[in-house]
């Protein structure tokens, strides 16, 4: 009896220190979940998630503080990638965060632009170029298409401007599966 | 508009399906040949429940109703129950058996191409365990077609017109009487021939016979049948070489009961089945193996239904583990000294 | 001259249609009366122009010059005034449209100074440059410029030197209908040997492999002609006749095939002691060098529902349809396609130039390459892997990507398909795997992209919110030292003082700090590079 209970303690003793081991040893640094989340989430940094950029909203998703869908920017993909990682249903994204759009870049009207620096500083990946009362523009290699610098445009000068297909950018579609719905038995 | 290839070689899943109908058709002539004609009748009613119930089945799922019944694959299922099963059993038998193949096992899994296992053998399985009796029923001889025909409609009056098959006579009699041997009951019996049963084993060159035409047309490779034979056939004959008297020989079990049905048709079956060449082997092989152990230690009469059911489990394993190296990965490659 | 062949797995023996399009010698067409010359015709960088609408130009003279070093140079085929350089459709399965210099011929057909290249005795790197000055591609269709695998590898084992140990000159041609490398080989074999051998002492290569599919007994016979006729300097050339297989013609099946060597996917062929380069583009590499002229025709065969099916030596820009009159559609063609029929593309307009890219031009019509039959599920009978001359199993990575499970495809291999068309051929479910395959391929590609860029968002994003804390940090730093120094300045001491001139002090710093605010702000965009 009492040889049992000390081999089990043993065994536990055992056991427990090995799976501490292996927590110190394989510890893994920072938030692996926050980083998974932010690997998904497009990094447009628009806040149209409610959150003041991607990293806090994968945070928040993080924590179950924030619904998968609210990205529109990820669109139904991202919700799918994110409910994978997740282990969650996706579900379609919330109407009141936005719309998913075709991918789009700021384009600033060089004649009518004032050199005002507004958009510079409104933009957060730095993509917009330019130096008080000169013409800015928008290196569009750069550009996210988050639409932050156009409320600050006292002029309403920049538009966005959906990107074209390129040859090099051009996908083949989804073959698409010639069955018909329902043939008349015959 | 489609993209290239813009020409495609005129196959067509009806036409595989077509030629194995067709190269069953040998066997199925020595079994009317030596059993009567019951077995058309067995063949028509599951025929008919199988195309009856796929059409009803992909009308339901909205599926072209039309484009799949005719691809031919529900009749390669329907005939290879009809073959399996007792040739004068009860008619809802078969068509019962049949009905669980496509609804059940072909169609709750996700139609053609989509079943993990072998329609017909869950079938078989499903029926063996569920009426035991009905299913060991084998008729003794060519009775004439009324008696069959009163047999499968009518009532069933069976006295002397059924007995068990060869391997069903041979697993009863060891199992009851530790002193008999294979030798003294192969020897008695009327059901015994000179390789398996008697009859049975014309049926099996006729399936033979298709399976070889099989492989001439590549519709089958010969991993597969080879590998099962080679399996049931080492396993049978290492036991025979040890204890003759215990174990029959590897000649009785290879034509005998499903053995060469199944090592042509059954375990060739391309949706449930390994499909890595070396995955094929090793498949085909336990197969024969787990065959020969039911058959010998098991209480059904034939093994070959449940080793495939057990197996079919394992196929998605065997790929991933035999995937066959690539272009250019192959460790023989020359050039870079022991590239991957 | 029996040489030990080595096969392949897999591949398939569609018809070859190739008799009807080889009675006729190569023709030459009449000018046409506009030339739509893409500057975008190979793997790489899109060429500059360098012409504008109303110049004049000569034929050879260089339009576009390449960007880059994975690029190749493009030149005006003939003499004429530039019309436009605007986008046109191209000749590609997207149908989008590039940047075109469209020429109005003079009909002088004026070339510009050529002068023969003595390539002896230059340096290897700069024949490379001139050879993608000359715009040499690819011409077997992967249009993937020439002078990048000109460059001899580390060297190779078991060579006793530091070249190549087999140069392949791939005249395998195995695709049906096309024979314009069949046509040329009859009749410019001379040319082609010229041109290996002097692709072989560039290389170092110990011996160089002509393979040709046995159904071209006439190409192999001048070609072996021509290599007699070298004697002594033929020495190291060998023509093989290979079985006649598709896809026997793909590069890496046709090395596999003369040399037992197997070049995995994303290897250089040379880390494996071979290259290997179409006829077509040995030929135009000869004419680059030996000649001095650079690439700006090639043979084209015309075949399928025509009435004169056969070759033509066409200038790039000229548009399909006018090569294509020549040899007489038919009433009932539906489209060009550009390649053949297991590899090609369905041209988005007839009018689409001829590029470098083009071998072949096959006239389709619903009765000679109609509609597949519905897709059927797979039923896993591993046609597709019998045929697949890449080892793959193709039903594992269609129901990936089926699935759009990317990463599954890749596991399988996908970026090892080389689109062959053989698993599709084969099928009996009448699936169109390699479409399947395009589409996972692209996706691929197109989530890696994004992926970069939101990678590069999150660093600038982050690079900039670490700028603003510090620049905070400064001006809130600076700030303090300036309202000390006001306060010191305007002689308030900070226990004594009254409330009024506290307060004023105050405003006075607040203005001054708007203003430093406003002009201290760095032009931003510039520190974020
Ligand atoms: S330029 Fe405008 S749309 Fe583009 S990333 Fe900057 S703020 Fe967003
Ligand atoms: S050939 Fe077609 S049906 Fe057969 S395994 Fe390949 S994809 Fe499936
Ligand atoms: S297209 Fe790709 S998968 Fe299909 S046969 Fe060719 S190489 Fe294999």
């Amino acid at each position: 009896m009492i040889a049992a209970i000390l081999v089990m303690a043993l065994g536990a003793v055992v056991l427990g220190a090995a799976l501490g081991y292996a927590a110190v040893r394989f510890r893994v640094e920072g938030d692996p979940l926050v980083e998974k989340i932010d690997a998904i989430l497009p990094q447009t940094q628009c806040g149209q998630c409610g959150f003041p950029g991607c990293k806090p909203y994968a945070t928040a998703i993080a924590k179950g503080e924030a619904e998968i869908n609210q990205c529109p920017p990820g669109g139904e993909e991202g919700i799918r990638k994110l409910a994978d990682l997740l282990g969650r249903e996706a579900k379609p994204l919330s109407a009141e965060h936005g719309v998913e759009k075709p991918k789009s870049v700021a384009v600033i009207d060089e004649n009518l632009c004032i050199g005002c620096t507004l958009c510079i500083q409104a933009c957060p990946v730095d993509a917009i170029v330019g130096a008080a009362k000169q013409m800015h523009t928008v290196v569009d290699s750069l550009c996210t298409g988050c639409e932050l610098c156009l409320p600050p445009c006292p002029v309403d000068c920049i538009a966005m401007v959906p990107i074209a297909e390129t040859v090099e950018t051009w996908k083949w579609r989804y073959p698409v599966i010639p069955i018909k719905p329902r043939q008349k038995v015959a | 508009m489609n993209n290239s290839p813009f020409v495609l070689q005129p196959a067509s899943v009806r036409s595989v399906m077509v030629r194995v109908l067709a190269a069953l058709l040998p066997g199925v002539a020595a079994y009317v040949h030596f059993f009567g004609a019951s077995i058309l009748i067995q063949l028509g009613l599951a025929s008919a429940t199988a195309l009856g119930t796929e059409a009803l089945v992909l009308f339901l799922r909205r599926k072209p109703v039309w484009l799949f019944v005719s691809d031919g694959s529900a009749l390669v299922t329907a005939w290879l129950i009809a073959l399996t099963f007792p040739p004068i059993g009860p008619w809802w038998l078969i068509v019962v058996g049949t009905a669980f193949a496509i609804v059940i096992v072909k169609h709750l899994y996700g139609g053609l191409g989509q079943n993990p296992f072998n329609p017909a053998m869950a079938a078989f399985c499903l029926m063996i365990v569920a009426y035991p009796l009905l299913m060991s029923q084998w008729p003794a001889g060519a009775a004439d077609f009324a008696t069959q025909m009163r047999l499968i409609f009518g009532n069933r009056e069976l006295d002397g017109l059924t007995m068990a098959t060869p391997l069903d006579a041979l697993r009863t009699a060891l199992h009851g009487n530790a002193r008999t041997t294979v030798e003294a009951v192969t020897g008695s019996g009327p059901v015994f021939g000179y390789l398996g049963g008697k009859g049975w084993e014309w049926i099996a060159l006729g399936y033979l016979a298709g399976g070889l035409w099989l492989l001439q047309q590549r519709l089958i490779t010969w991993h597969l049948p080879t590998a099962f034979l080679a399996g049931l056939g080492l396993c049978a004959g290492l036991a025979h070489l040890a204890n003759p008297g215990l174990y029959a020989s590897p000649l009785f079990h290879l034509f005998s009961g499903g053995t060469l049905l199944g090592a042509f048709f059954i375990v060739t079956d391309p949706v449930s089945g390994a499909t890595t060449p070396r995955g094929k082997l090793i498949f085909g092989a336990a197969i024969g193996l787990l065959t020969w152990v039911i058959r010998t230690f098991g209480a059904y009469p034939d093994g070959i239904a449940f080793a495939v059911m057990l197996m079919n489990i394992g196929v998605p394993l065997i790929d991933m583990y035999t995937q066959p190296p690539v272009f250019g990965h192959k460790i023989r490659n020359k050039g870079k000294g022991g590239h991957p | 001259m029996l040489r030990r062949l080595f096969a392949f797995n897999g591949g398939v023996k569609p018809p070859t249609h190739k008799s009807s399009s080889t009675r006729a010698a190569i023709a030459t067409l009449p000018l046409p009366p506009e030339l739509v010359i893409p500057l975008h015709q190979s793997i790489g960088g899109t060429p500059r122009p360098l012409v504008r609408a109303g110049q004049h130009v000569l034929k050879g003279q260089l339009i576009g010059a390449a960007d880059g070093n994975i690029s190749a140079a493009i030149h005006a085929s003939t003499s004429g005034r530039v019309v436009a350089v605007e986008a046109r459709v191209m000749a590609h399965a997207s149908g989008l449209s590039t940047l075109c210099v469209v020429i109005a011929p003079d009909g002088e057909d004026a070339w510009v100074e050529c002068r023969p290249v003595p390539w002896r005795s230059l340096p290897g790197d700069q024949v490379r440059d001139l050879l993608r000055d000359a715009g040499i591609v690819g011409l077997g269709g992967a249009v993937f410029p020439s002078h990048l695998k000109l460059k001899p590898g580390p060297g190779s084992r078991g060579s006793s030197k530091g070249g190549l140990r087999h140069l392949v000159i791939n005249g395998a041609e195995c695709e049906p209908f096309i024979t314009c490398d069949d046509m040329q080989m009859r009749e410019q074999a001379n040319a082609i040997l010229a041109g290996a051998t002097i692709m072989g002492e560039l290389l170092g290569a110990e011996e160089i492999l002509v393979g040709i599919e046995d159904n071209k007994p006439e190409a192999v016979a001048a070609m072996q002609a021509a290599s007699g006729r070298l004697g002594e300097r033929g020495g190291r050339i060998q023509i093989v006749a290979v079985p006649t297989r598709y896809p026997a013609g793909g590069a890496k099946q046709l090395i596999r095939v003369l040399t037992g060597i197997e070049v995995p996917h994303g290897e250089r062929s040379t880390d494996y002691g071979v290259q290997c380069f179409n006829t077509g583009t040995v030929f135009a590499i000869h004419e680059a060098l030996e000649k001095g002229r650079p690439l700006l025709s090639r043979i084209v065969t015309v075949a399928g529902n025509v009435e004169r099916p056969g070759n033509y030596e066409v200038l790039f820009g000229t548009p399909m349809d006018y090569v294509v009159a020549r040899a007489g559609p038919k009433p009932d063609t539906d489209r060009f396609i550009m390649g053949g029929p297991m590899m090609g593309y369905a041209m988005p307009s007839r009018q689409v130039p001829v590029v470098k890219a083009t071998n072949c031009i096959l006239v389709g019509s619903p009765a000679l390459f109609p509609p597949p039959a519905p897709e059927m599920p797979c039923i896993r009978c591993g046609e597709c892997a019998k045929a697949c001359p890449a080892d793959l199993q193709p039903f594992e990575m269609y129901w990936h990507s089926r699935a759009k499970s990317f990463g599954k495809a890749q596991e399988y291999h996908l970026f090892d398909c080389i689109e062959c068309g053989c698993c599709t051929y084969v099928c009996p479910s009448h699936i169109p795997l390699v479409d399947y395959f395009r589409f996972a391929k692209s996706e691929i590609w197109a989530r890696e992209r994004e992926k970069d860029s939101a990678d590069a968002a999150r660093d600038r994003y982050e690079f900039r919110q670490h700028r603003e804390e510090r620049e905070k940090e400064e001006r809130a730093a600076r700030l303090a030292a300036k309202a000390a120094a006001t306060k010191a300045r305007i002689g308030i001491d900070p226990s004594a003082g009254g409330a009024d001139t506290d307060d004023q002090a105050l405003i006075a710093a607040a203005i001054r700090r708007t203003q430093s605010a406003t002009t201290d702000l760095p032009p931003a965009g510039e520190s974020g590079t």
